[in-house]
């Protein structure tokens, strides 16, 4: 039954989404691309792709954050050419998007006021999709309060910060607390949104939703190991969807090392494989840090594949935030092989996670 | 919300049913009598109507939905716009179908037959069967241009992705146009046997019996 007026308001938007989908890099690509030896090889290589002549203004020598930046400029311009023509429902749904951006943002300047940071250089670094008007006057930060008080009240984000009010002093380890405690009270409002909508679209963004809020369950757990972070604070951090909830996150809240970690995540089929030794390591349990790594590996493959499969389906709104999150994960891949160009590092050069 | 505007119209209807009956004139809802007072211009005139509003109806509704997306699936891929039209043609053949009948159909309304001569059974049985048929070929015609429409939609945006998926689509689409088909088919059998409205001999009309 979508599929009868959804091309009414977004038939227009969906087939766009699809050609942007279309233009992101192959394997192909990829392989031409780690053959360059310098930067300016990496420019003609991408202007063959959908990245065009992006770089073609920047005077030589290229810096890897310049190619980052104008890529992102892109993924930017092809969001807001999208945004401008939708209407409702899919216009809050692109709302929701640039929110995670937004909430990047304020955190990003709270963090960089409390360390005496330029204004100037903190707005430049923002992202630009999670801008809003009042951001400047963040840089005036003392307290969560006055900050909810004076600018954060008008902004989208006023309802995950009523959580966090109680935190009083601004040290580092309150900001993350605070930045997970909005990021959860974002990822639930979403998830209900999405549930909203009704079938295809709750259907696909519930798993990708899901599987996000167990991956920040499981890294938040991981990393407030050895930290002074208590238990129950790392348990009310722990947002209250995905297939670890209710019992996954009680364990979680509870562990203490890895092993546990593990155990937990057990009993959920698709994450079983995250822990599992590799060929290469020699099955020392206690090499936390290369098991950290390699989990965050498979998080982003897994989180690419399930951004693949949303493709698979029309008439639904999560091929547009899909296609966000290949985008960007695509960014990422470029400016890995363009650091390690630069770096001249190309035994690690493989390191990116391939999309198509 | 809910049980004002589902409950109010049948909560109405039981009332006014209620008093009819409970004041003794329960003999006045007559379903026999309606079928035997209507004219048959009427029911003939609402199938035809009926056919060809609907036919239009699913033809343009699939047009929609497959166009918007072949406007969106051609920002990237500018090739697919000329050979997806096909799509947009078997939507409008949805719609041609409909005339058809539409004329096959108002053909037998014939000369104009005064309401004296007009109740034999002949008659009854041609503005019936214009009716009947009608709705039916409406209704066939407004799916099978939605499933057209659909399947048309999906057929450009893999045609984008991919040139060698268009063929193997349209074959689906082939089979959801024929749908149509067997629409124009039964509305054409169902009135095979009517005859053009025509004019008793003698005085035909239901409220004078006729022996």
């Amino acid at each position: 039954m979508e599929a009868l007026f959804f091309n009414v308001d977004t038939g227009f938007l969906e087939g766009t989404v699809r050609g942007y989908k279309a233009g992101i890099l192959t394997q192909s690509h990829y392989a031409n691309l780690t053959q360059c030896e310098t930067l300016e090889d990496f420019r003609t290589q991408l202007s063959a792709t959908d990245y065009g002549n992006f770089l073609a203004n920047e005077p030589l020598p290229i810096s890897t954050s310049t190619i980052t930046e104008k890529a992102t400029q892109l993924l930017v311009d092809q969001f807001n050419y999208l945004r401008t023509n939708a209407v409702e429902p899919l216009s809050k749904f692109l709302d929701y998007i640039t929110y995670a951006y937004m909430i990047d943002n304020v955190v990003l300047l709270i963090t960089g006021t409390l360390h005496e940071r330029d204004t100037h250089e903190l707005l430049d670094r923002c992202h630009p999709l999670g801008v809003f008007d009042t951001m400047p006057a963040l840089c005036v930060a003392t307290n969560v309060e006055e900050l909810y008080q004076s600018v954060l009240v008008e902004t989208p984000l006023a309802p995950y910060f009523r959580d966090c009010l109680s935190a009083s002093d601004l040290d580092d380890l309150n900001i993350e607390i605070i930045r997970n405690t909005v990021y959860k009270a974002y990822l639930e409002d979403f998830y209900n949104y999405c549930s909203s909508l009704g079938s295809p679209t709750s259907d696909v963004m519930q798993r990708i939703l899901s599987f996000e809020a167990d991956r920040r369950t499981v890294n938040i757990t991981i990393n407030s190991f050895n930290t002074e972070l208590s238990k129950e604070q790392r348990a009310k951090l722990f947002p209250a969807i995905g297939r670890l909830f209710p019992e996954g996150n009680n364990q979680l809240a509870k562990a203490d090392e890895i092993d546990q970690v593990r155990q937990v995540c057990e009993n959920v089929s698709e994450y079983r494989s995250f822990f599992s030794e590799s060929s290469g390591m020699n099955g020392s349990a206690g090499d936390e840090s290369g098991t950290a790594a390699q989990l965050e590996d498979r998080f982003f493959h897994t989180e690419v594949h399930l951004n693949k499969l949303a493709f698979l389906q029309q008439f639904q709104y999560g091929i547009f935030y899909s296609y966000m999150k290949l985008k960007e994960q695509e960014i990422r891949n470029i400016t890995w092989i363009a650091e390690c160009i630069a770096q001249d590092a190309r035994d690690r050069m493989q390191d990116f996670i391939p999309i198509f | 919300m809910g049980y004002y505007s589902y409950g109010l119209p049948p909560f109405v209807v039981v009332v006014i049913a209620l008093y009819i009956l409970l004041t003794g004139s329960g003999e006045a809802f007559n379903v026999g009598r309606f079928l035997e007072e209507s004219s048959p211009y009427a029911w003939a005139a609402t199938g035809i109507g009926l056919c060809i509003g609907l036919s239009v109806l699913g033809a343009g509704w699939g047009i929609f939905i497959t166009g918007s997306s072949i406007l969106g699936g051609g920002v990237r891929a500018p090739r697919i716009s000329t050979k997806n039209l096909i799509s947009i043609i078997f939507c409008e053949v949805v719609a041609i179908y409909g005339v058809i009948i539409g004329i096959v159909y108002s053909a037998k309304l014939g000369e104009f037959v005064p309401e004296a001569h007009l109740y034999t059974r002949e008659n009854y049985f041609t503005g019936f069967a214009l009716f009947w048929g009608g709705l039916t070929v409406g209704a066939c015609n407004l799916l099978c241009g939605l499933c057209v429409g659909i399947t048309g939609s999906t057929a450009a945006l893999s045609d984008a992705a991919d040139p060698n998926l268009f063929v193997k689509i349209l074959v689906v689409e082939v089979f959801g146009s024929i749908l149509g088909l067997f629409g124009l088919i039964t509305g054409l059998l169902m009135v095979s046997q009517a005859s053009d409205f025509s004019a008793a001999s003698s005085l035909a009309s239901p409220l004078v019996s006729v022996a």
